[in-house]
């Protein structure tokens, strides 16, 4: 799928639902079935700190594909961290650049990527295009 | 004393929903709704008679800086201090004591002197005097606090010395709500001959404050929690220290004589007043003191002591959460977690229940830091609010509960 029909598909799972505790529900779902990242990860070097809640964000590059694992202590952000990895995860770093993440403001968890909400998703997605903005740089100019 | 329907009725945005819920509106810590006096005050400023304070010969300046000058003076009376002169308007509590900090900083502190805080500041009165010791080579001492969240005055006694120039703290943790000892601290330094600031941003809402009783040399406070606009805030200090002090910013209105080789600045209160100033700001925080004292400061007082105690039995009969903060003295807020469910979780679900409250460390990692947690979920009452309300708060909690179980 390309990251647009994953997109679109996301869009489509939560129209079925206009209660907002219905949509935190299946942001927890996704939250649980989060692949679980590598308790060795979760050190200082790969958190992003934001003053409400933590994500910490590991990237694995296989010189064509970026795989990114990712958890929250917030399960709610969790859902959001799962949906970007949905998203965003298994891509090459050059779509990971040029993707406009349209999905989350369709959702209407907007919100929770503003600079003020803190919760440190806008800055995953921010370390997300860095990564693969890196690794696109090693690429073309090596080490 | 009106009753509660009245009361509310006041306050127009108490009237909204959000998410098509009716707003229950538990974060007066960080800032508290305006009654219907305060917006009409501010409109009539612009609508009526807006000229720049201190400058025209013209009517309109004449109005407001008549009303700009009146509105200290009912800060005066509302605080009960002598003088006119002691009155500096500010933009806020933070902008209040940054200025104290960096003048107290500039005309008498040395390297090697100390200031004393408590555990329980807020961030605000922690950083400006943070960047006066770096500047002078100055030390910060920290009162510590026992497990209720209460300072623990023999450690305070124990940080006076010779060293000590001044003391800081709160009236009430914005955390937790604790009500500190000010009388004993204020006592305490004044017998070693130290000054003490008192933050009053979170206790001159709660009851009556007054500093000629009080003998604190500095009282801060901010007019948006206390029911009045944004921006504006007040910086009280006995006329021997604001007359010694220097001025903290330069400009306007604040000078006397202005020559390129020296200035020599206004007389008290101008001083410290550089600029334009908010007057209709000051103004509408006039009619907030008004509003408060025609409700009745001891009536503010009781309701909320039955409100934190009717929220404080209701949940901490709830499996599962347990309060931050628990002394016998306590503003009207509280400070919680759920086990095993982040603060952030909770406040994101209680928000789409239309039930506003705050969560993460509420500017003030220190206390956080001291209980081992990295945030809370914080509901702030004040006299507006109600039971029901504790109760849907209740039924939220349960709710959180029942999602992330």
């Amino acid at each position: 799928m390309t990251i647009k029909e994953v997109q679109d598909n996301i869009i489509e799972e939560f129209s079925l639902f206009d209660d907002w505790m219905d949509k935190y529900n299946l942001l927890i779902d996704l939250g649980k079935e989060l692949p679980v990242i590598d308790p060795k990860y979760k050190i200082k070097d790969f958190l992003i700190e934001g003053c409400q809640s933590k994500v910490w964000l590991h990237p694995e590059y296989d010189g064509k594909l970026i795989t990114f694992t990712a958890d929250s202590d917030a399960i709610i952000t969790r859902g959001i961290v799962a949906l970007l990895i949905k998203v965003l995860s298994n891509r090459s770093p050059g779509e990971i650049i040029s993707t406009d993440l349209y999905f989350i403001d369709k959702i209407g968890l907007r919100q929770n990527l503003s600079p003020t909400r803190s919760n440190g998703l806008l800055s995953m997605v921010r370390q997300m295009k860095l990564y693969a903005m890196a690794y696109n740089a090693k690429n073309k100019y090596g080490n | 004393m009106k009753d509660i329907a009245e009361i509310r009725a006041d306050f127009p945005i108490l009237n909204r929903k959000v998410y098509d819920k009716p707003l229950v509106y538990f974060d007066n810590g960080a800032t508290t709704q305006k009654p219907q006096c305060v917006l009409d005050a501010v409109d009539e400023v612009y609508k009526s008679y807006n000229g720049n304070i201190h400058r025209g010969v013209h009517y309109l300046s004449d109005m407001s800086s008549e009303a700009y000058e009146k509105a200290r003076e009912k800060v005066r009376s509302f605080i009960n201090a002598e003088k006119r002169e002691e009155i500096v308007f500010t933009s806020g509590t933070t902008g209040s004591i940054n200025g104290i900090a960096f003048s107290f900083g500039e005309r008498y502190i040395k390297p090697g002197d100390e200031i004393i805080l408590s555990r329980l500041e807020h961030h605000a009165n922690i950083v400006p005097w943070q960047m006066m010791c770096e500047r002078k080579g100055a030390v910060l001492r920290v009162i510590p606090i026992n497990n209720k969240g209460e300072i623990i005055l023999e450690e305070y006694y124990k940080l006076l010395s010779t060293k000590t120039r001044l003391v800081s703290v709160t009236q009430a943790s914005n955390a937790l709500g604790t009500v500190l000892p000010v009388s004993e601290i204020i006592d305490a330094a004044h017998s070693a001959n130290v000054p003490v600031l008192i933050d009053g941003a979170q206790g001159i809402q709660h009851g009556i404050v007054d500093v000629k009783e009080m003998d604190s040399d500095f009282y801060v406070f901010s007019g948006h929690k206390i029911y009045g606009p944004n921006g504006i805030g007040i910086l009280y200090g006995k006329e021997k220290w604001l007359s010694e002090l220097p001025p903290f910013q330069g400009g306007g209105d604040m000078v006397d004589k202005v020559t390129f080789e020296k200035t020599t600045y206004n007389d008290l209160p101008f001083k410290f007043e550089a600029g334009t100033m908010n007057y209709p700001a000051a103004i509408g925080l006039a009619s907030a003191l008004d509003y408060v004292l025609n409700i009745g400061r001891e009536n503010i007082g009781s309701r909320e002591k039955e409100l934190l105690s009717y929220a404080t039995n209701r949940l901490s009969a709830i499996n599962g959460v347990k309060i931050y903060g628990t002394s016998d003295r306590k503003i009207s807020t509280i400070s919680f977690q759920i086990k095993n469910i982040h603060q952030y979780d909770t406040g994101m679900i209680l928000d789409k229940m239309g039930i506003a409250v705050r969560t993460g460390t509420h500017c003030a990692q220190p206390v956080m830091d001291s209980y081992g947690i990295d945030g809370t979920v914080r509901a702030s009452l004040c006299f507006y609010n109600t039971k029901e309300e504790i109760d849907t708060l209740a039924d939220g909690i349960e709710k959180v509960k029942s999602m992330f179980a």
